[in-house]
């Protein structure tokens, strides 16, 4: 008899989506899928508005991320602009989405997945969030909380708020700065340094307890897609990019499929599609259509792609990631290892950016009208690559926009991964919480950010119903909020 | 209370709150409040322009008058007791500035003013942090096609300061309403689009007597808008001055 299981909602990630699972007559899963159950609309009410209003009012997409968004559309306005923004500008936006893409990780990797991590997938629900973290291994938690609060900092000195600044402005950024601002996030990196150098210990030790997670959890074949250096600038081409690069796409045995694609002609190697089951449009490599073209963007696919990070504490630990999982490359399960190496990139990119000579130049800003009537911004968010894309009229006033958001990219993977866990662990007509947690711990692996709210603690309610082709209820599992 | 015996002419006494006050007959009880730092909220108001009593925040009452005037608009008489706040008055003030927000799509977060609104400002100072009646969304279209001003009908409360202030002061009277109650609007000229106003001189003015983000600069983006209210009754007073040869 065939069945439906739906897990709605799903926990610990941001945002809202559910996971229906299908089961067949003999019980096992027939097929499952991710939906993400919110729509925003943002594409449509910011026609008509002003595009300098455009990094503030996207930003608004999501309060995790905010400066992923600030960044990409500024740097679509800049094309807008058709300007060639000052260096310490540049450098400035680099500063904050490095900071931006290691609290965002933090939250990730501490808040939302250490719980399954440290507890275990089994273990008991209650407890299985942060605080339970911090009764089982207080050091870790305490890490995560001060890692995320080092980035969120940064981010407030440089744009005046945690949440939302509004610093990052067309042709740069609206305020130099200061001795006294470099002085105090420079001072706040030798403990971010300490911390990643105790998790990365902790996490590659423990990391042999999760072959089966590796094995089973988006396991499967497909592209990755990153931003790369282009060697144009100071990195060296195919080190990691996380402002701005060329396109990159390898496939599953780490070999290059395309190379070299300027972000701003995204749209003529991106497709997306539209499936009925969600409000999650569904991104695909045009040159092998629509399913096939699935690919993954995220840390896993940046550190798929590189060459190296370009800087060298966090250079040694790529070459060890890459060295261990030579043999599993496509498990997603690696994001969180690689949001790790990441991290420690961040920190020593922000050091880095902020001990060079030209960095307090009081010049950030390139003032102009609009130039251009078209215009891509492209970055690497915590989660992959985010594009946006405008057209406006002679007046500057948006006419059209398009936003590939970076968990949209990964929407067939996710999609992929689920059945592909389900199948692994959803057998049995009784339902256990454990092996449903798996299925969602595999979207977690993506870190997807479906909108602006967080529900970090694991308080979110979980309604899972076995349903009968007939619509009885055969089974029914709850949590409460 | 009687005239005082005595009063040199053009002297008048009245209370504000209790407070003994003398004014000139020829001030207005704003005026007279304010020199007695009485608060009393104003958002059409600007010194330096004829007051129109549009926006009724300046609403005080009087004793002995029925329901409630503009302090902004009603001169000072003998004997005159006023009451800056009572409860009545801070509640209407209150849905005054609610409905102000739902007549049109005021979004602070992505507002060029924002942080130097005073519309905003009125709602932190009047302890607004929700709406309770329901908003309107006017679909509103915006005025770009000067090459350095931006008009945001989203974002005006049709206080007529930039009416007021390019009539009055620059001259040009390139803005004006149109419509009524609801559907009212500012226009430039007929309800042309900016540019093609021949009597508009780029001065600015306008959008810098502009109280919220409805007129401002291009180029701004968020909360970049600080408005630099020019200096109305001095350049009254010069063009006094140059009338008067």
């Amino acid at each position: 008899m065939a069945r439906t299981i739906l897990i709605d909602n799903v926990t610990r990630i941001e945002g809202h989506g559910k996971i229906t699972i299908n089961l067949d007559d003999s019980g096992d899963v027939a097929d499952a899928r991710f939906h993400v159950t919110q729509f925003r609309g943002f594409e449509k009410f910011a026609q008509g508005r002003p595009f300098w209003e455009m990094p503030s009012l996207t930003a608004r997409t999501c309060g995790i991320c905010p400066v992923s968004h600030l960044v990409a559309s500024a740097k679509a306005c800049d094309e807008l602009l058709a300007v060639r923004i000052p260096r310490v500008a540049a450098d400035l936006r680099r500063v904050i989405n490095l900071a931006q893409i290691l609290q965002s990780h933090a939250l990730s990797f501490f808040y939302l997945s250490s719980p399954d991590m440290v507890m275990g997938y089994d273990s008991d629900p209650a407890r299985r969030h942060i605080l339970g973290v911090a009764q089982d291994d207080p050091q870790l938690a305490a890490d995560g909380v001060k890692l995320r609060s080092i980035g969120q900092k940064i981010i407030e000195i440089l744009g005046g708020k945690r949440i939302h600044p509004a610093w990052v402005v067309p042709g740069g950024v609206n305020d130099p700065l200061s001795v006294d601002e470099r002085d105090k996030i420079l001072a706040m990196l030798p403990e971010g340094f300490e911390i990643m150098k105790r998790t990365l210990s902790w996490f590659k030790g423990a990391v042999g307890s999760f072959q089966e997670q590796i094995r089973t959890f988006g396991n499967f074949p497909s592209l990755f897609m990153s931003l790369v250096a282009s060697g144009r600038l100071e990195a060296r081409k195919g080190e990691l990019a996380l402002y701005e690069g060329w396109l990159r796409f390898t496939n599953e045995n780490g070999e290059i499929v395309r190379d070299d694609v300027d972000p701003r002609r995204y749209d003529e190697v991106l497709g997306e599609a539209v499936e009925d089951s969600s409000y999650l449009k569904s991104p695909y490599y045009k040159p092998m259509g629509y399913p096939d073209g699935m690919y993954r963007v995220g840390p896993q696919a940046r550190l798929n792609n590189i060459i190296g990070t370009g800087e060298p504490l966090s250079n040694v630990e790529f070459m060890e990631y890459r060295e261990m999982y030579r043999d599993s490359l496509n498990s997603s399960f690696h994001n969180h290892h690689a949001r790790l190496v990441e991290m420690l990139f961040c920190l020593e990119k922000i050091q880095h950016l902020l001990n060079s000579k030209h960095i307090m130049d009081k010049h950030c800003r390139a003032l102009a009208e609009p130039n251009e009537l078209e215009g891509v911004g492209v970055s690497e968010a915590p989660r992959g690559t985010l594009f946006h894309h405008y057209k406006i009229d002679e007046n500057g006033i948006i006419q059209w926009v398009n936003m590939v958001i970076a968990t949209g990219n990964n929407s067939l993977a996710m999609n992929r991964s689920v059945t592909q866990v389900a199948r692994e662990y959803v057998k049995a007509d009784r339902l256990q919480e454990g092996m449903l947690n798996r299925v969602e711990a595999v979207i977690r692996c993506y870190d997807p950010c479906l909108s602006c709210s967080t529900h970090a603690i694991g308080h979110m309610p979980l309604d899972i119903t076995l349903l009968a082709p007939d619509g009885r209820v055969l089974d029914h599992l709850r949590r409460d909020a | 209370m009687p005239p005082l015996v005595g009063v040199a002419p053009g002297v008048v006494t009245l209370k504000i709150n209790g407070v003994d006050c003398s004014a000139r007959d020829d001030q207005t009880v704003l005026e007279v409040a304010r020199e007695q730092n009485i608060h009393i909220p104003t958002l059409c108001h600007l010194e330096g322009l004829e007051s129109v009593g549009g926006c009724r925040l300046c609403l005080v009452e009087i004793q002995g008058m029925r329901g409630l005037v503009a302090a902004c608009v009603t001169k000072v008489t003998e004997g005159m007791e006023v009451q800056t706040s009572t409860p009545q008055i801070e509640a209407y003030r209150k849905m005054i500035v609610q409905m102000l927000f739902t007549e049109r799509n005021h979004v602070c977060s992505v507002c060029v003013s924002n942080g130097h609104c005073e519309l905003q400002d009125l709602a932190v100072e009047m302890g607004i942090t929700h709406v309770e009646i329901p908003y309107l969304f006017p679909k509103c279209e915006l005025d770009a096609s000067h090459p350095r001003f931006v008009l945001d009908h989203n974002r005006c409360v049709l206080c007529q300061r930039c009416v007021r202030v390019c009539d009055e002061i620059e001259g040009a009277h390139v803005w004006d309403n149109q419509g009524r109650g609801i559907h009212c609007r500012v226009v430039t000229g007929l309800d042309e689009p900016w540019i093609t106003s021949d009597t508009c001189t780029s001065c600015g003015k306008c959008v810098h007597v502009c109280p919220t983000g409805a007129l401002f600069e291009k180029g701004r983006s968020a909360g970049e808008m600080a408005k630099k209210a020019p200096q109305l009754p001095y350049l009254q007073n010069i063009r006094k001055g140059a009338a008067r040869g």
